[in-house]
């Protein structure tokens, strides 16, 4: 009955890491840009090239590089434009910048037009 | 005079905005080919198509002086397409050639040097396609141009007469 109970235990214990790590494979997977295919993600696309792509993250988190580091290679290998969400640099400051400014701007002009009505 | 003003610095405004938004239009948004160039070869041992016992290892690449790397495969009709440039460049250029066979069956790539002749002094196999990765390439053919073994230019898709005329030119 012990070994029985370990067993089970042991099975739900190693089948959460695999989930977690499937999980973290298809973040990454959807995350990635196929750039032989038009508007899709490595996990959307089968590809030759998505193919080959998702084994080498599989294999490179099997090494246990993580996912920083992943985006890092690939990155280095076909630019910034292989990943979905890229870091901030000079060329997306103004996606990154341009929203709070004008959110900044509203609301000085709310912020004014409140005032002189109080006045 | 203060809406004067107020207008100046609207129409600056939106001349900044446009300009940022042109940017971002104008900037590369497909694929970029000159990522790996300036870099050094990524390191790789493959072995040989002909001789199990040779390896293709980059630091072979990185003792020459000049070389090319070209990624092909048997099954690749625009390979065929380059492959006359690529002969030429090895006959009349005397332009060292090292091939890396891209997921090719050894057999049917034994088989299309066979019938186009081989222009290569040495074919790594890349049954996975993990070196052209490594490389930064996607697809076949590619041409990576190194000096000293590091990349200084790289040309996507099948060689043509601009494309030698460059090589030869860098090669000068």
């Amino acid at each position: 009955m012990k070994k029985f109970i370990f067993i089970i235990i042991f099975l739900i214990l190693s089948s959460n890491g695999f989930s977690a790590n499937e999980e973290l494979k298809n973040k990454i997977y959807k995350n990635i840009r196929c750039i032989v295919c038009q508007g899709q993600s490595i996990y959307e696309s089968n590809s030759d090239f998505a193919i080959d792509l998702k084994k080498l993250i599989s294999k490179k988190l099997d090494n246990g590089e993580n996912e920083k580091q992943i985006y890092e290679f690939l990155i280095s290998r076909y630019g910034e434009w292989i990943v979905f969400n890229p870091g901030l640099n000079f060329n997306s400051l103004a996606l990154w910048l341009l929203p709070l400014i004008i959110f900044m701007i509203g609301g000085f002009l709310i912020f004014r037009l409140n005032n002189r009505k109080k006045k | 005079m203060k809406n004067k003003y107020k207008i100046i610095i609207l129409g600056i405004t939106i001349v900044i905005i446009f300009i940022l938004f042109l940017r971002v239009l104008n900037s590369n948004k497909t694929y970029q080919p000159n990522q790996m160039i300036g870099k050094k070869i990524p390191e790789f041992i493959l072995e040989d198509l002909f001789n199990k016992n040779t390896k293709l290892d980059s630091n072979i690449l990185s003792g020459k002086d000049f070389a090319i790397l070209n990624i092909w495969a048997s099954w690749c009709i625009p390979c065929r397409i380059e492959h006359p440039f690529l002969m030429d460049l090895k006959d009349k250029n005397q332009i060292n050639i090292i091939g890396l066979n891209y997921k090719d069956e050894s057999g049917n790539a034994k088989n299309f040097l066979k019938k186009y002749r081989n222009p290569y002094s040495l074919i790594g196999i890349d049954k996975k396609g993990e070196v052209a990765i490594q490389l930064g390439a996607y697809g076949v053919p590619e041409t990576y141009v190194l000096k000293r073994g590091k990349i200084i230019f790289k040309h996507i898709g099948p060689l043509n007469e601009d494309a030698v005329n460059k090589i030869l030119e860098l090669k000068k």
